[in-house]
């Protein structure tokens, strides 16, 4: 079975570690914080100006001044500080942001990464993509392995125009997670009762297997 | 005006000597800590041919998204656009000329710009549409592009509190592109919550130091929230 969007993010949150300045991207990602575990602390930084984003507010705690990178009204954590866009950025570009996470189109086994744009359809723009993904030396990309018709996201050269070069080593699809080294994919593990042939089928640049390919627990 | 008290008394004296054909930067991330009332004045005023530089262009009947109608704002220089249906139709038809600009990219050419910095080195957009014409080098084995700094004739910025010298605090993350903004205008006018006289603010606690404020106007804000998400009480 391809993992859920939750198990996707269930298994990103493993791959976190205690101290860890995070960021999340929107969609996928945003769930991971909802899989932190249990005494452990991260620190999640919205790349608006917000180091330490919260829970969601209640009715009665919501505050226009206060939203996320999906301007979604959101809380202050703990321990929580506030700071400019250009200050945000020098966090993100600078490489003090532990592990950065988020959604793409596209990636190949140069790591590069597509997430922005389609051409000749409507384009909404980068945001803050590019920094993030130029900035961030460890970065996990999450994304369905294929498209609804079966087409790999996984390629040997990007289609579509890109994000960022050479820039991404991991990458967590519903199907498998995948490691990029030495202009490869490199099979680490497998989503539960999802075959090694049905990811080699689904993946269209080069991949690199072992004879035993352990299956996600969850 | 006398010394430096930047209080001016109406939107219209706020926005006065903008003409058509300027560049207008705005603060703001969303409608997070958009100067409202003075893209209102903006509008009513009716200048033309406007290249707008912010983060968003904002919603179709709030914030900058109000200037489309009449078709005020000739380029623009954002991040991420397209949450209203005429930005849309205007940049579909070429009506618009839009520049998409990496979010950090765009908060450090304003920064540089303020700051007298003419240009900068950055490895964000290498090897994407973004590098294309732009120099490129490497430093310690890295690729980087040259980014040139932006300028405005006017900036638009609001604040949360200043003091009649235009020192200015802002309020939690309403914060965003606004003090890079405000550095970088020719005339930068801010808005704010309240006014308060010189000596009231902790000189510790300023954000934006007075000098880069040449007008201050006081108003109300309707502070719009663009995705209100919500816990339940008691989780």
């Amino acid at each position: 079975m391809a993992l859920s969007r939750d198990q996707i993010a269930q298994r990103v949150a493993r791959e976190l570690q205690d101290g860890y300045y995070v960021n999340l991207g929107i969609g996928i990602p945003t769930l991971v914080a909802n899989y932190v575990p249990d005494g452990m602390e991260v620190m999640l930084q919205s790349e608006n100006g917000l180091l330490g984003m919260g829970q969601f507010p209640t009715e009665e705690e919501i505050d226009a001044d206060l939203i996320n990178a999906g301007k979604q009204t959101v809380t202050m954590a703990t321990g929580a500080s506030i700071f400019d866009s250009a200050e945000s950025f020098a966090m993100i570009r600078g490489g003090h942001v532990d592990l950065t996470v988020l959604g793409a189109f596209e990636v190949d086994v140069n790591g590069n990464i597509a997430s922005y744009m389609v051409p000749g359809k409507l384009i909404k723009g980068m945001g803050g993509a590019m920094d993030l993904v130029a900035g961030a030396d460890n970065i996990i990309v999450t994304m369905t392995h294929a498209s609804k018709h079966g087409e790999s996201k996984l390629l040997t050269n990007c289609s579509l125009p890109l994000t960022g070069k050479g820039c991404i080593k991991k990458v967590l699809t519903d199907l498998a997670f995948i490691e990029i080294k030495d202009g490869k994919f490199h099979l680490l593990e497998r989503a539960p009762g999802v075959s090694v042939e049905e990811i080699i089928r689904l993946t269209a640049g080069e991949l690199v297997v072992s004879d035993n390919v352990p299956e996600m627990q969850f | 005006m006398a010394g430096f008290n930047k209080v001016v008394n109406s939107y219209e004296e706020a926005m006065a000597g903008l003409t058509d054909n300027m560049t207008v930067i705005s603060g703001g991330f969303g409608l997070c800590g958009i100067p409202e009332n003075l893209i209102s004045e903006i509008k009513r005023k009716g200048s033309k041919g406007i290249t707008l530089v912010s983060n968003n262009c904002g919603v179709d009947d709030f914030g900058l998204g109000v200037l489309l109608p009449d078709r005020q704002i000739k380029k623009i220089i954002a991040s991420y656009v397209g949450e209203n249906a005429e930005f849309e139709r205007q940049m579909m038809s070429g009506e618009l000329e839009v520049e998409l600009t990496p979010q950090g990219t765009l908060a450090e050419k304003m920064r540089a710009g303020g700051a007298g910095i003419p240009a900068f080195y950055t490895a964000t957009g290498v090897g994407t549409p973004v590098a294309e014409g732009k120099d490129e080098r490497q430093f310690n084995g890295r690729d980087y592009i040259l980014e040139e700094a932006i300028t405005g004739d006017f900036a638009i910025v609001k604040a949360w509190k200043a003091d009649k010298y235009g020192n200015l605090i802002f309020r939690k993350t309403a914060r965003n592109f606004n003090p890079m903004a405000a550095t970088a205008g020719k005339i930068t006018v801010v808005e704010v919550e309240e006014i308060v006289e010189p000596g009231e603010l902790n000189p510790d606690e300023i954000h934006t130091p007075g000098i880069y404020v040449n007008r201050l106007i006081q108003g109300t804000f309707e502070k719009r929230i663009e995705q209100r998400t919500t816990r339940p009480a008691g989780e």
